[in-house]
């Protein structure tokens, strides 16, 4: 079964590498929607502070989950997703590989991109410092929970709506979490409590949600 | 309603049961509220081949995918012996548009659970005529080569898995049909088992393909 994720996963990424463009969809939705507060709110260092762990958060949530409605569609249609779910093993081998990738794909270029936008907010070092490890510890949680979306509404026609409404409200801890850690940092206080909720968040997300996402891949594909 | 639906002079050596590999018996499938086909039952034997017959939307397709594990039957009962895991080859290709010919049959043999030797994807890509394109992205191939890129997985097989075959010969052409029933024919003659169907006459005839046809079944 590892090997099989480890397949899974080096070809999701080479698929990726084959449409650079398409796999930088994700980056480029969050950069632009986290440019365009500042033109829209206005220039005031104080207020973008303010709002700047806010609108960085919501934006990364945003862009998790466009980049995440495709993610079994592709294989499902060209017959690929029959072939792994035949690997003895294979629904938590794939369901943890698409988490994976998509993790890599969008969640860590955006924590890795997100020091620049702190800069752009006017963010202090240590209040960039907590954004990117929000960032890293929150955004596997949304790659989790979109994967979960992407399970229950393969096949659906109007899938992505559907996987909107279902999984942005169970996104919500993670942005309070995130979003909150960040701006304690900025208020002077320690990020620490967040951290750990995020973590816990992790934790239990990381155990929960591929379960339920192979049960859905299950339903899905019968 | 036809019970027993194997055709007549195979029939008795298929449901043999000292050397059936897999016994259907009395299965029923279904695709939302409907039954897609009377109640089946037929074996198969090892080293035999067995075609599925019935008209379009009759549910050939959804038998072979309730073989493979991938839907559960309605009603009725599958029982595979001592056969490693069929090997389903599906009506689409399961090929990827951006992957090349070469990783692509690598990454279905990976999942197929062979050891993938280079020479052996090379030797099987040969054999389908299609070694000068192993480079070559999915997407710059016809359906026919595309087909052949599916399966030349088979030509690639070295161990004795069961096989189910979803309508193999669609696209190919008469080379291509000619290795494909090579490879069927040789398969059965080392003792493997084919599950296929076709809406063409199948090329073989020895060992003789044992039909079963899929009927309407009584009430829907």
């Amino acid at each position: 079964m590892s090997s099989t994720f480890a397949v899974l996963v080096a070809r999701d990424l080479r698929l990726a590498a084959r449409r650079r463009i398409d796999a930088a969809l994700p980056l480029a939705f969050f950069t632009v929607a986290v440019s365009l507060f500042p033109l829209g709110v206005g220039p005031e260092p104080q207020m973008l502070r303010q709002i700047a762990p806010g609108v960085v958060w919501v934006a990364a949530l945003l862009a998790a989950m466009l980049s995440v409605t495709q993610l079994y569609a592709s294989d499902q249609s060209d017959g690929s997703l029959e072939q792994m779910l035949l690997v003895p093993g294979g629904r938590i081998a794939i369901v943890a590989a698409k988490a994976v990738s998509h993790w890599l794909l969008t969640g860590l270029p955006l924590a890795l991109a997100a020091p620049l936008f702190g800069l752009l907010f006017d963010l202090s070092p240590a209040a960039i410092v907590a954004l990117v490890a929000s960032l890293l510890l929150g955004t596997p949680v949304l790659s989790l929970l979109g994967n979960l979306g992407a399970a229950l509404t393969l096949g659906l026609r109007s899938g992505a709506v559907l996987l909107i409404l279902i999984i942005v409200p169970l996104c919500i801890p993670a942005l309070i979490f995130g979003a909150g850690a960040v701006a304690a940092v900025d208020a002077g206080q320690s990020a620490r409590g967040h951290y750990s909720l995020l973590g816990a968040l992790l934790i239990f997300t990381a155990l929960l949600a591929p379960i339920a996402t192979a049960a859905a891949l299950r339903i899905a594909t019968e | 309603m036809t019970q027993r639906s194997t055709s007549e002079p195979r029939a008795a050596h298929a449901t043999d049961d000292s050397v059936a590999v897999l016994r259907v018996h009395e299965l029923a499938c279904r695709r939302g509220d409907r039954l897609l086909f009377a109640p089946t039952s037929f074996a198969v034997a090892s080293g035999s081949i067995v075609w599925i017959r019935g008209a379009n939307g009759q549910g050939k397709t959804t038998l072979l995918r309730t073989l493979a594990g991938l839907a559960s039957p309605a009603a009725g009962a599958i029982a595979w012996r001592d056969a490693p895991r069929p090997l389903y080859l599906a009506h689409a290709n399961a090929l990827k548009e951006d992957l090349t010919v070469a990783e692509s049959l690598r990454f279905l043999l990976h999942l197929g659970g062979s050891r993938v030797a280079t020479a052996d994807v090379d030797a099987a890509l040969d054999r389908f005529g299609l070694a000068s394109r192993a480079n070559a992205f999915v997407r710059t191939l016809s359906q026919g080569q595309r087909r052949r890129v599916a399966l030349a997985r088979l030509a690639a097989q070295r161990e004795l898995r069961p096989w189910l075959l979803d309508e193999p010969f669609d696209a190919l052409d008469t080379s291509g049909i000619d290795v494909l029933a090579g490879l069927i024919v040789a398969h059965a003659r080392r003792g493997g088992s084919i599950v296929l169907t076709s809406h063409q006459a199948l090329p073989i005839a020895d060992p003789a393909p044992v039909t079963v046809q899929l009927h309407e079944p009584a009430f829907a």
